[in-house]
């Protein structure tokens, strides 16, 4: 009798805790389908370079989509509609610099990416200010991230819409970032 | 007991529900069958130019040979069947021993009946052999309108080419050609095969990277025709369709002189503004609008978008709240296509709606 009833306990709450542990997985992250609009016409920003091999400032602006795998699935997407692959290949480099390597010209942090991809870089990397929403522009740097193993690994893409030319982002080992030591003009390929 | 008398009403009613049945399903289901039939804009059934005659007469001889052959197959069937039965009034005694006689005429029905089929094939391969040869044979010799059409990953780009530089023009998913003249179509495609598939005017052909195909066509009747990609490319396949307009020949020169035209310039404030929305923004990243820095070539060109009557491969009407859908997330529309979503504040977005309409 006794053990019946144990047993009925720990059968029901072996279910209840299973379903528990189901429903968290739920609302994992929010998509986000209406991010703000450009603004167009923005007021024209300096850049902020820093000479030779020095660090970047941090800045303590944070990336809202580092955490959110759709966001980082629509950021691969634009790595190729906006053409970056056209430059820097699927981030093993061309005429820009390799993506997916740990060395960082201009910084790892999500904010510098962001700046790099805005105000542009003075050895070939275009601005694309007021060209890409700021939402996809944090989209992107998200998946420059991944392409070097930054994110979590159940954040990174795991596959591709096309052929996979590498493998997918989130079997990518993470490696730690290093502020290139190589002269700027010199990193080119 | 009970159960067994259960099952036997149970029988008995569902007989006669199918034997009732019968008579309303059968019909319904061939007229559904032949709804598929016939049809106007997109149907190999209703040729509209010399070589898709070329294709439904195959498919008529074909179909009519095939159909008598059929019916005669099945009148000796039922022959032989009510023959037999008279023949062997008992089933299971056994069969008439076979004479030299009865043996030498099966034979004799056999060889027949082999070397029809075999004659009736081979009239449909040397049939189908000149078809196919009539359809190409001319290639070189057509001195119409010479096109352009490169597929991508999901439209249709359409190039006018012509002796005269000045007078070549790029459009998208919408062909305009004149009635009653040859017209020249080279394949092309960038990305993945695709098919390039006008039941009406002609057959499949296949647009294959690397490769330049070519066909001509011919549309003697005036009207619109639907072309379908017809050869999975990926996504979204199956909105990658295109319209072929044939008209009459001045209202084909008229057209074509317009499009030739740069871009309108913008004439009221609104438009201006959308101008310079579109230009300081990422359209002008993958879209070309003549007459203006907008050149990119990766998306369809948009001079002349208001003249046309659908856009992304005719998936949507082309008209203002369509247009603002698919600009603000074409994604919703068209999910995987190669536009991403743009958001606007409103304001910037109806003067953007401005612009994009005044482009005639
Ligand atoms: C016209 C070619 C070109 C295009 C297009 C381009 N880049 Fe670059 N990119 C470069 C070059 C060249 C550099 C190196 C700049 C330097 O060293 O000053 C660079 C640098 C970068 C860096 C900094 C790397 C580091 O080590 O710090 C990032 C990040 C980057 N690009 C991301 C992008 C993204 C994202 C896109 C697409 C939106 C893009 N790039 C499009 C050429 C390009
Ligand atoms: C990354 C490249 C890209 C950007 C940026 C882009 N488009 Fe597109 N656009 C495309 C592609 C590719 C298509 C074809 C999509 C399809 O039909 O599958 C398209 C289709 C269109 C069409 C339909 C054209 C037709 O005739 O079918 C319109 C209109 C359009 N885009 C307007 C815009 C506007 C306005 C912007 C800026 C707010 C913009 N696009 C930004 C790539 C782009
Ligand atoms: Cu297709």
């Amino acid at each position: 009798m006794h053990s019946k009833k144990a047993k009925f306990v720990s059968r029901n709450g072996r279910a209840l805790l299973m379903l528990i542990v189901v429903v968290s997985a739920c609302k994992r992250e929010q998509r986000q389908f209406d991010p703000p609009p450009t603004t167009t016409n923005p007021a024209i920003v300096q850049s902020e370079l820093q000479p030779g091999g020095a660090p970047q400032p941090q800045t303590s602006t944070k990336s809202p989509v580092e955490e959110n795998a759709n966001a980082l699935s629509d950021g691969k997407r634009l790595f190729s509609l906006y053409n970056c692959t056209g430059c820097h290949a699927n981030g093993g480099g061309a005429i820009g610099p390799a993506l997916m390597d740990e060395t960082w010209i201009y910084g790892s942090d999500p904010a510098s990416i962001h700046s790099t991809i805005v105000e542009g870089r003075p050895n070939g990397m275009p601005s694309f200010r007021g060209k890409i929403s700021d939402y996809q522009v944090w989209e992107l740097s998200a998946y420059v991230r991944s392409l070097s193993g930054q994110l979590r690994k159940d954040v990174a893409p795991g596959r591709s819409d096309d052929m996979n030319v590498h493998r997918s982002e989130q079997r990518v080992e993470r490696k730690t970032p290093q502020q290139s030591t190589i002269p700027k003009a010199a990193e080119q390929p | 007991m009970s159960n067994k008398l259960h099952i036997a009403v149970a029988r008995r009613f569902w007989c006669c529900a199918v034997r009732r049945a019968r008579f309303v399903l059968f019909p319904t289901l061939t007229a559904l069958l032949l709804t598929g039939c016939g049809g106007g804009l997109q149907s190999v059934l209703n040729p509209s130019g010399p070589q898709s005659e070329h294709i439904s007469g195959l498919w008529w001889f074909m179909l009519i040979t095939c159909t008598i052959v059929f019916v005669l197959v099945m009148i000796l069937l039922f022959a032989a069947v009510v023959k037999g039965r008279k023949g062997f009034p008992d089933p299971i005694a056994p069969p008439e021993k076979e004479t030299r006689e009865s043996e030498r005429r099966r034979g004799v029905v056999v060889a027949v009946a082999t070397a029809i089929t075999i004659a009736i094939l081979f009239v449909f391969i040397v049939d189908s052999f000149f078809v196919g040869r009539g359809m190409t044979a001319e290639l070189d010799r057509k001195q119409g309108i010479n096109i352009e059409v490169t597929g991508h990953q999901w439209w249709w780009e359409v190039r006018y080419q012509d002796v005269d530089a000045s007078s070549i023009f790029t459009t998208a998913n919408e062909i305009h050609i004149p009635v009653g003249v040859p017209v020249t179509f080279s394949l092309k495609a960038n990305d993945v095969i695709h098919s390039f598939w006008v039941p009406n005017l002609h057959g499949k052909k296949d647009l294959i990277p690397g490769k330049i195909s070519t066909i001509w066509l011919q549309a003697d009747k005036p009207g619109i025709y639907r072309g379908q990609c017809a050869e999975y490319c990926g996504h979204q396949h199956a909105h990658m369709a295109l319209w072929i307009f044939a008209e009459p020949r001045e209202q084909f020169d008229a057209w074509r002189r317009a499009q030739i035209q740069s871009a309108a310039s913008p004439a009221t404030a609104s438009e201006q503004r959308g101008q310079q929305v579109f230009l300081s923004s990422a359209c002008v990243m993958c879209h070309a609008i003549n007459g203006t820095p907008a050149g990119s070539n990766f998306g369809p060109n948009l001079t002349h978008l208001a003249s046309r009557k659908t856009i992304a491969a005719a998936t949507l009407p082309n008209d203002r709240q369509h247009l603002a859908q698919w600009v603000d997330d074409s994604q919703q529309i068209k999910p995987g296509n190669r536009m991403p979503p743009n958001k606007f504040s409103p304001e910037d977005m109806q003067a953007l709606l401005d612009y994009l309409q005044s482009l005639k």
